[in-house]
């Protein structure tokens, strides 16, 4: 897939917290261009300010300094454009399996028939068609971000932010939703900002894999991943890249316990 | 599931037995007390009257027709000041949960009044609004008032936030957070309150309407320890109790069909 014109601009973004602002920064001075229809993961050691650079991007944060530029209009809050993927699934309890996916199409005012058909087709392609009436508390961690997932591409943002989506799952449900996450990219191409702790998850998954600084965050160093789109775990190419990502990411590791 | 109970669960059929059986036990031992009094000649037998003589005064009262208008002018009082005071105690408490100038501004004031039991503000609002309808009506509306505050507050305070940013990158707008979120996250605590609310509106009309009343069961009662018939002031007890198991059934009712999502079959 080629990479289309700039989607996200993370225009020098710097961010810091404590009242004065200075206490203690998180991210200093970002720099970032997301293309359209890119998947971009971002890795880093815990607490290097990655999570706080995707709650940026989604407006849920200011940042201290600097900008985001999506489709060069400045973010000013939270929109129905970018798409939000909690790792902690975030479904409303009190809807269905249905309801939550249908969540962002009432908002709209969309008619039934549309609602339902868009739902129907949204269920169906994270496999949880049978499960349209169910409420949350019935599901595994894995369905409810299956429907988190729905939720989000049935709304049809331009972008999708995930902040370590798979990261309460076990591995087997991990490996399979990363693979129907991937099948799900080459159909509905979406821009995907996608922040997680699994250097093999970033090989898997992303067209470029961004390296974080430990605290507070930089970018350290950008790993354009040319691999085909469907990928083997166990390809020496992959391995390769996994081992040179993996370096970089210990040299940080290493900071933070020194 | 009711944990710590001792004892294996019991067959459905056993356990109605026990149930109808405790009332009916209930109901024998009241006739032979009730019965000792009048054998033994302990004393005047006015005092305890059986079960039988109350629930007949019931019927009495019922087929006369004055039952029901005593109940009407209860169950009216009740309505319009719970909901009254479950309106401004909603409106308030989600204000106050969420913003925090108006929470600072309104928890004080409610956190210094909530201790004062209700009755004893209840001559000051017969002094300030008279001896009719207003005063009863804005008692319970007063009484309400409270349980439903601190419920309503604490409901919007403990949604999690993460809900409304997902809602908010959904599209919502800050109307539709309300209604689509905000109401129905809190909706479990609200209906605690509903429920506390109801309860204390039965509890405090009764005495309400002790004073300056000319109908309603409160003034049956009073008006039975007037002219001394026993039967009558246990009577309109009795039918208070049922009201008030009615009302929190009710409320139990609607809160197993809101919060089916809560436990769902």
């Amino acid at each position: 897939m080629t990479p289309g014109p700039t989607k996200i601009h993370v225009q020098r973004v710097s961010k810091a917290f404590g009242a004065d602002g200075r206490s203690a920064p998180a991210l200093v001075d970002v720099e970032l261009e997301v293309a359209e229809r890119e998947l971009l993961c971002i890795l880093g050691p815990s607490g290097c300010g990655k999570s706080t650079l995707l709650n940026i991007v989604a407006g849920f944060i200011q940042p201290t300094s600097g900008s985001v530029l999506v489709d060069g209009a400045p973010v000013r809050g939270p929109g129905a454009e970018r798409g939000v993927v909690f790792q902690e699934y975030v479904l409303f309890p009190w809807l269905t399996v249905a309801g939550n996916v249908e969540f962002g199409l009432v908002l709209k005012g969309l008619a039934a028939a549309e609602r339902r058909r868009t739902v129907t087709r949204y269920l169906e392609l994270v496999g949880l068609g049978a499960h349209a009436e169910k409420f949350p508390v019935q599901l595994s961690g894995g369905m409810k971000q299956r429907v988190a997932i729905a939720r989000a591409l049935a709304n049809n943002p331009a972008i999708i932010l995930m902040d370590e989506p798979f990261g309460a799952l076990d591995a087997q449900t991990r490996e399979v939703l990363q693979e129907e996450l991937s099948r799900i990219q080459r159909v509905e191409h979406k821009t995907i900002l996608f922040i997680t702790h699994s250097i093999r998850e970033a090989v898997y998954l992303a067209d470029r894999v961004l390296v974080m600084t430990s605290a507070p965050g930089r970018i350290k160093q950008v790993f354009p991943i040319k691999l085909p789109e469907v990928r083997d775990r166990f390809s020496p190419e992959f391995t390769q890249y996994e081992s040179a990502i993996t370096r970089t990411v210990k040299e940080e590791v290493a900071k933070v316990h020194e | 599931m009711e944990w710590g109970l001792r004892g294996s669960a019991l067959p459905p059929r056993r356990a109605w037995r026990l149930r109808v059986g405790a009332i009916v036990g209930f109901l024998v031992v009241w006739s032979a007390l009730s019965g000792v009094v009048v054998v033994l000649r302990l004393f005047n037998p006015i005092f305890l009257p059986g079960p039988w003589l109350v629930i007949g005064k019931v019927l009495e009262l019922g087929v006369k027709g004055d039952l029901w208008m005593h109940v009407g002018a209860t169950l009216q009082r009740v309505a319009v000041g719970f909901v009254t005071g479950a309106m401004a105690a909603l409106a308030l408490g989600i204000m106050a949960g969420q913003v925090r100038v108006i929470r600072n501004l309104v928890e004080p004031i409610v956190e210094l009044l909530r201790p004062i039991p209700p009755l004893a503000v209840l001559p000051l609002f017969i002094v300030w609004i008279g001896i009719g309808e207003a005063s009863k009506v804005g008692f319970i509306t007063y009484a309400t008032f409270f349980p439903m505050f601190l419920t309503t507050v604490h409901g919007v305070r403990r949604i999690d936030p993460l809900l409304l940013r997902a809602a908010q990158s959904l599209g919502a707008t800050s109307l539709q957070l309300f209604h689509r979120v905000i109401l129905p996250a809190a909706l479990p605590e609200i209906l605690t309150g509903v429920r506390l609310g109801v309860a204390l509106s039965f509890f405090v009309i009764v005495i309400s309407e002790f004073i300056g009343a000319e109908h309603g069961l409160g003034y049956l009662i009073n008006d039975g320890r007037n002219f001394f018939l026993v039967p009558q002031m246990l009577g309109a007890a009795v039918v208070l109790g049922l009201l008030g198991y009615a009302g929190n059934a009710l409320v139990r009712l609607l809160e197993r069909r809101v919060l089916r999502w809560q436990s769902p079959s």
